[in-house]
């Protein structure tokens, strides 16, 4: 093995927080010129030790090593002047800010020390942008308007322009489309070329195990393995170590015969289309059905989801719950006639994250718990409760706040929510985005048996095996129109790809 | 150095797919709630301790004058006012909102309800007055937040504007002297009672009233779920446009309430009342814990703050410090409760 002592060792690191120990003895050990990847469950500890590393936590204990010497990163300056660039999960860009003016943002390239000399900066900036597969972003573009796969790589553009030596990327393809994420694992593979390290955080195993070389699983706050192989490290087994047991990434059964579903349609969308999002669509749901749309970021489907339910307005068609046409454009409409939404951004769209979950569950209900607006806490808080405990959430805690859940918890308290309200048709959007290898198999459970129940569930997901293992009639949509209909048995992941990438350029 | 081999070591006991750490007791009532409000958390306790620190401080330096019941009394009379007015700003804070028109709606409210047309119908005439205007200027605020889709800021700070200058416009400068006695009797001791003024009798309904509807109602819940997050509680199906109308018309209706308290204090209206009240209810709902950008805080920490200023401004008179020095001890106790507050949200980060 390499004679030369790693490139960075953490050893011991621990970090506390009030009431909390968020790292409790951590050790990472990283190579020059590989792809480290660090597996853990959510509150496992990494977006902590990313911090760590990046110079924005201060440890309470324990001793980092860079390239053979031991150094205190005390601010996050002083990492990235030893070479420790951080691009976070949540992007870091100042949107009023042209692309250039956000990759040198601090080190800007200057005249007499304050004259910032733009043409400068634009080339350097466009230069960065060409080595990272995209020429074609503007550096004179303010980023707000770029979308959030650009967004990506200008912030990565910007770790970049320091001299670096070691890239911490935080779940980097969470925003990206599949061939997004290729050209990401050409930047990476061309990153490591050059001698840098890569220190990768994702969820996806299948993405690990194609450009990981070794993997550090963290969980509660502790190390429980080190250098495991990447490629070809049974998932079985990585899964146990993140969870502490052993969970099957399974899909629960499908009703015995398809006929089950039957009855009238209790949401029927006709014509439905909004000018520049997508193309007019029908659909119907039957009680007891899971139907997914499969699509690629961009293709529409989060917009068809979010028109059904009123937040956007529809150029075109009718959305009709059980026979009553709903208004057009009114989410209260939508929620009266019986449709919830767990949308794509939890923390941002649904969830009040310093409220406990009781409150987090009632507040589409909370007239059934009051009399002239006076609530009945009590009644309010048993039927949230029982909601809650209905979808298995554990521990089942009413009053904890929820931004200290985990994300499959938070998932489960906006389907408590609708559960509560009694709704007849689930809109689900990315429903697993977020959550744990482990916590999915359960809420995969826990929405097959809504559906079993009676309720009709709109899914959509951009991980084609969730859709096609969950759902029972799949829906193929390419840039705002629907390409292709069958039932999930009938499709496979390949076939789903070309239908969505068909006819769209290849890169 | 470690070589880099594979290997797997099990530390300590598996606990299974356990969610993040809570930091919040699981408790068997609903007494560990956040939002509460009664709940003496630190911020609460602290406050009461820098008011305990207040009054002994006052019957130190001025013990006479200062543990005196007429200027205990007078204290509270004037934390009254002002503490109405906090009541209403509270609510379109935790919101996510501002109002920066408070202090022009009790002025425009005061002058309005004591023209000598309103006077001639009497203690109701001016009460009614007051508070219909109060209603009005706010149902404007909320109209044009709400439907008109303005910021805040600047709809309020144009009835900031506009409301001033109807009220100068009414009373062409001129103090319009109250001549309705009932209206005036309310002011004086002998409707105190149990030796308590009928005006801080009224700020501690209006106080009563505002903590049930926080803490108890679906309007209250409503109001936080649209400052914690109003796109959540959009797609939650609150409407969040109507909510934030009954905000702004609730903000009025305590400046009209507090409009009708400053004409019993003063005896009449004037154009000049109220002048920075929005910065007194403000900086009273901050440093009670009321958070600047919406979906946190509580009635009984912005009473307090408004009992806290009351007092400063009380002992510095006594000690017969200026007014400038009262300026500048206040800033600072802004910037020490922001810093404190800061400092508490920084150690909830995980």
């Amino acid at each position: 093995m390499a004679p030369e002592p790693p490139l960075l060792t953490m050893s011991g690191i621990t970090k506390l927080f009030p009431g909390v120990r968020a790292l409790d003895g951590v050790d990472l050990e990283v190579q020059a010129g590989e792809v480290h990847c660090l597996l853990g469950q959510n509150g496992a500890g990494k977006s902590t030790l990313i911090k760590v590393l990046a110079g924005a936590h201060q440890p309470n204990d324990g001793e980092i090593t860079w390239r053979g010497e031991k150094v205190q990163l005390k601010s996050p300056i002083a990492a990235m002047r030893l070479g420790i660039a951080t691009i976070y999960q949540e992007l870091d860009l100042v949107e009023g800010l042209s692309v250039a003016e956000n990759v040198f943002l601090g080190h800007e390239p200057t005249s007499a020390g304050f004259i910032v000399r733009t043409g400068e900066g634009r080339a350097a900036a466009k230069a960065l942008l060409a080595r990272l597969g995209h020429p074609e972003i503007d550096p004179a573009r303010h980023v707000g308007d770029l979308s959030a796969a650009q967004q990506q790589i200008v912030s990565m553009a910007r770790a970049l322009s320091h001299e670096v030596r070691l890239i911490v990327m935080d779940e980097p393809s969470a925003a990206l489309d599949p061939d997004e994420v290729d050209n990401l694992f050409r930047i990476v593979e061309g990153l490591t070329a050059d001698g840098v390290a890569v220190v990768y955080i994702s969820h996806r195993l299948e993405e690990i195990r194609r450009i990981g070389d070794r993997v550090t699983v963290i969980k509660d706050g502790r190390t429980v393995a080190v250098g495991l192989p990447a490629a070809d490290t049974p998932t079985r087994d990585i899964v146990a170590m993140m969870t502490g047991r052993d969970v099957a990434y399974v899909f629960p059964p499908r009703p015995d015969e398809p006929a089950a579903i039957t009855g009238e349609p209790v949401l029927r969308v006709q014509g439905l289309s909004r000018k520049g999002e997508f193309a007019p669509v029908d659909l119907e749901l039957r009680p007891g059905e899971i139907v997914g749309l499969a699509g690629l970021v961009g293709s529409g489907r989060s917009e068809i989801l979010e028109t059904i339910y009123g937040a956007r307005k529809a150029s075109t068609g009718t959305v009709t719950v059980a026979g009553k046409q709903l208004r057009p454009g009114s989410v209260r409409a939508a929620v009266a006639a019986g449709i919830g939404l767990a949308p794509e951004e939890r923390k941002a769209q649904a969830l009040l994250m310093t409220e406990s979950v009781t409150r987090n569950v009632s507040v589409s209900s909370l007239s059934r718990f009051a009399r002239i607006g006076w609530i009945d806490r009590g009644g309010e808080r048993k039927a949230a409760r029982s909601a809650t405990r209905e979808l298995q959430m554990r521990p089942d805690n009413p009053d904890a706040a929820v931004r200290t859940l985990s994300g499959g918890n938070q998932q489960k308290a906006v389907l408590a929510r609708w559960l509560l309200r009694g709704c007849r048709v689930l809109l689900l959007d990315e429903p697993t985005r977020g959550v744990d290898v482990g916590a999915r198999a359960e809420l995969y459970a826990v929405i097959r048996r809504l559906a079993d129940e009676g309720l009709a569930v709109l899914l959509v997901s951009s991980e084609v095996p969730e859709v096609l293992g969950l759902a029972d009639r799949v829906l193929v949509l390419r840039e705002g129109e629907v390409v292709h209909t069958a039932p999930a048995q009938e499709l496979d992941e390949h076939r789903v790809l070309d239908l969505v990438m068909e006819g769209s350029p290849t890169p | 150095m470690t070589q880099p081999a594979p290997s797997a070591q099990h530390n300590g006991p598996d606990k299974g797919a356990v969610a993040a750490p809570s930091d919040t007791p699981p408790s068997k009532s609903g007494g560990g709630m956040p939002a509460l409000g009664l709940r003496l958390d630190v911020r609460i306790l602290s406050l009461l301790g820098v008011l305990a620190a207040l009054v002994l401080v006052g019957g130190i330096t001025e013990p006479d004058a200062f543990l005196d019941t007429g200027n205990l009394q007078l204290i509270l009379t004037q934390a009254s006012v002002i503490g109405v007015v906090t009541v209403g700003m509270t609510f379109v804070i935790i919101s996510g909102g501002i109002d920066l028109s408070v202090g022009a709606m009790v002025a425009l409210a005061s002058v309005w309800a004591t023209t000598l047309a309103t006077q001639e119908y009497g203690f109701a005439g001016i009460a009614f007055t007051a508070v219909i205007v109060g209603l009005a200027a706010g149902l404007v605020n909320g109209v044009l937040i709400a439907y008109g889709n303005m910021v805040p800021f600047i709809a309020t700070l144009a009835m900031l504007a506009s409301a001033r200058g109807l009220a100068l416009q009414i009373t062409d400068g001129k103090t319009q002297i109250v001549t309705v006695d009932s209206v005036l009797d309310l002011g004086l001791p002998d409707s105190y009672i149990l030796g308590i003024p009928p005006l801080v009798i009224m700020f501690a309904v209006v106080v009563i009233v505002g903590w049930l509807i926080l803490n108890r109602t679906t309007f209250g819940r409503r109001t936080v779920a649209v400052g914690g997050n109003a796109e959540a509680a959009r797609l939650a199906g609150i409407d969040v446009r109507r909510q934030r109308l009954y905000l702004y018309l609730l903000s009025g209706l305590c400046c009209g309430i507090a409009a009708f308290m400053l004409i019993v204090l003063a005896g009449s209206g004037q154009n000049t009342n109220g002048n920075l009240y929005e910065l007194d209810a403000i900086a009273a709902a901050i440093i009670g814990g009321t958070l600047l950008s919406g979906g946190r805080g509580t009635i009984v920490g912005s009473v307090l703050g408004v009992l806290i200023f009351t007092t400063i401004t009380n002992i510095f008179a006594l000690n017969n410090l200026q007014s400038d020095v009262q300026q500048i001890a206040k800033g600072a106790i802004i910037v020490a409760a922001v810093l404190v507050q800061s400092r508490t949200m920084r150690g909830r980060e995980t």
